[in-house]
């Protein structure tokens, strides 16, 4: 036992040795890899971000109804008063036209439009949150709603977070089809970049196997400097989508503000980065691992 | 004890280097193995650490049949056989003394044990004082004493040497061949192959005389 952990700390040396004897390259090397992950990491953190959202706002389903602008303020009233009643409404907040074209009248640079426009162009507007949750009841209110008298549109408000989720959900598939290929890219780089170490330690290679180094003693300091090149490219890969999202952020910050919240795009969570770190490794050690056997292969005699 | 019977290798070219070879080297004796360059000699000591395996017939080392074993097993014959190359196969990107270390790199020794079998085998060939040197300051002569001190570190029971003397002037190649015969006298086996029948004659040992991938004759004490 204490011999092979002296075998393996050896093997990591060595290893962590090669590496840093080529510096540049294996910087490049890292950039290279951590470019590689970084897009679907960063994907990942953007449909992270993207459904927080989406499940944020379809947790309050409303249904905007619009009355005719001929309708009398009373049919409004009288509209609200039934569906305070409805056992399915939480709330109803009622917009009268005349709120409705002060907000707008408030809104900077509008004030101006609002005078030009001579008569009030809005509808009042009753704002429906439905007390239980679920899109058949939201649906089926909006139809409802859609008919009632004096009503010219009953419109669910979190179809547009129903959109979002759904095209989030393409996404995802998209993310996972360019991490795919993104995977197979990154096993070949290190396949080959292996394969270059490999070339320049032939003659040790040779002689260690010739004086009866196991298979296994060869290829140990080519997968733990796979490994290695690998959590480097992680490394990157966070470095990489941290400052990307920071950037993002300052941007996303501003137009939240203007929706009244503090959304913000998170960065990934410990496990995420811990997953990032442990997929990244065993990629690159895969990649060691074919090529060392590949070249072992190539150097057994018939 | 090694054992050839009735071994034949045929390269995939077509090329037939060794033709029905039947042969026994008992435990602790030098043997000689003498022919022209393309005899077949390089191959012959290639069979018994599986560097080549033979097309026909059965090589046994120690009872084993080497020809036959695993690849997971071939390792750990290796270790018990002390083998000098022809071409040597030195690393040049590394001292005296981590070349002679190789071996034992893989082998289970204490760091202490493992230095003091380096000291004690490069002593043997006398390069001691050069242990620190890289191998390509050494003379030839030195070389090949480094190469049997690489050979023998592990104290192998079996020791192989292709042309140990080739490229060496005669006082060098001398010196050599008296290592081979010190680690002999101490009950090594030591299997030798050279084109160099003069050198041959001064020992009154075994020869095995190749030619054409066929056994001509022996002579000598047997």
């Amino acid at each position: 036992m204490r011999s092979w952990l002296r075998q393996h700390r050896l093997a990591l040396a060595a290893a962590a040795r090669k590496w840093l004897a080529q510096r540049a390259a294996a910087l490049l090397n890292a950039l290279a890899l951590g470019v590689a992950l970084a897009l679907p990491a960063g994907g990942f953190a953007l449909l992270e971000g993207l459904q927080a959202l989406s499940t944020r706002s379809a947790i309050d389903p409303q249904v905007s109804v619009f009355m005719r602008t001929d309708v009398a303020p009373q049919a409004t009233q009288q509209l609200a008063a039934r569906l305070r009643r409805d056992p399915r409404v939480h709330r109803v907040r009622l917009i009268t036209r005349e709120d409705a074209l002060q907000s707008l009248r408030d809104t900077s640079g509008l004030a101006d439009v609002v005078s030009a426009l001579g008569s009030n162009p809005l509808p009042d507007t009753l704002v429906v949150t439905v007390a239980a949750s679920g899109e058949k009841t939201l649906d089926q209110l909006a139809e409802e709603l859609g008919r009632a008298p004096g009503v010219a549109q009953a419109q669910v408000d979190a179809l547009w977070a129903r959109r979002l989720a759904a095209l989030e959900r393409v996404g995802r598939l998209a993310l996972v089809l360019v991490a795919g290929i993104l995977a197979v890219g990154l096993v070949a780089i290190a396949f080959n970049t292996i394969r270059l170490q490999i070339l320049t330690l032939r003659d040790e290679i040779e002689v260690s196997k010739l004086i009866g180094a196991t298979d296994a003693f060869i290829q140990r300091p080519f997968l733990y400097l796979g490994l290695l090149q690998g959590l480097a490219g992680a490394l990157v890969a966070l470095g990489l989508v941290w400052g990307a999202l920071a950037l993002l952020n300052t941007e996303v910050a501003g137009l939240a503000r203007t929706y009244g919240s503090d959304f913000r795009l998170p960065f990934l969570s410990l496990g995420e980065v811990v997953g990032l770190a442990l997929i990244a490794g065993g990629l690159g050690w895969l990649g060691a691992y074919m090529s060392v056997s590949k070249y072992l292969r190539e150097i057994e005699p018939a | 004890m090694i054992s050839f019977s009735a071994v034949s290798k045929r390269f995939p070219g077509g090329k037939e280097a060794l033709r029905g070879l039947s042969f026994t080297v008992e435990d602790g004796e030098l043997l000689f193995i003498t022919g022209h360059s393309g005899a077949g000699k390089s191959t012959l000591l290639k069979l018994i650490p599986a560097i080549e395996r033979p097309s026909s017939g059965t090589v046994l080392v120690n009872g084993q049949n080497v020809g036959a074993l695993k690849p997971a097993a071939i390792p750990y014959l290796r270790r018990n056989l002390g083998l000098v190359f022809q071409d040597q196969k030195l690393l040049y990107d590394r001292s005296v003394y981590d070349n002679v270390m190789l071996p034992l790199v893989f082998s289970d020794h204490s760091p202490r044990e493992a230095a003091r079998r380096v000291r004690a085998a490069l002593d043997k060939v006398g390069l001691l004082g050069r242990e620190r040197a890289n191998p390509i300051q050494l003379s030839g002569g030195e070389q090949q004493r480094l190469a049997i001190a690489r050979a023998v570190v592990n104290r192998p029971s079996i020791l192989i040497a292709d042309e140990p003397t080739a490229n060496l002037d005669i006082d060098s190649a001398g010196d050599i061949l008296d290592i081979f015969v010190e680690f002999n006298r101490v009950g090594v086996n030591v299997l030798l192959a050279t084109h160099d029948l003069g050198l041959v004659e001064r020992f009154a040992t075994r020869v095995l005389r190749l030619s054409e991938g066929r056994l001509l004759g022996e002579s000598g004490a047997g």
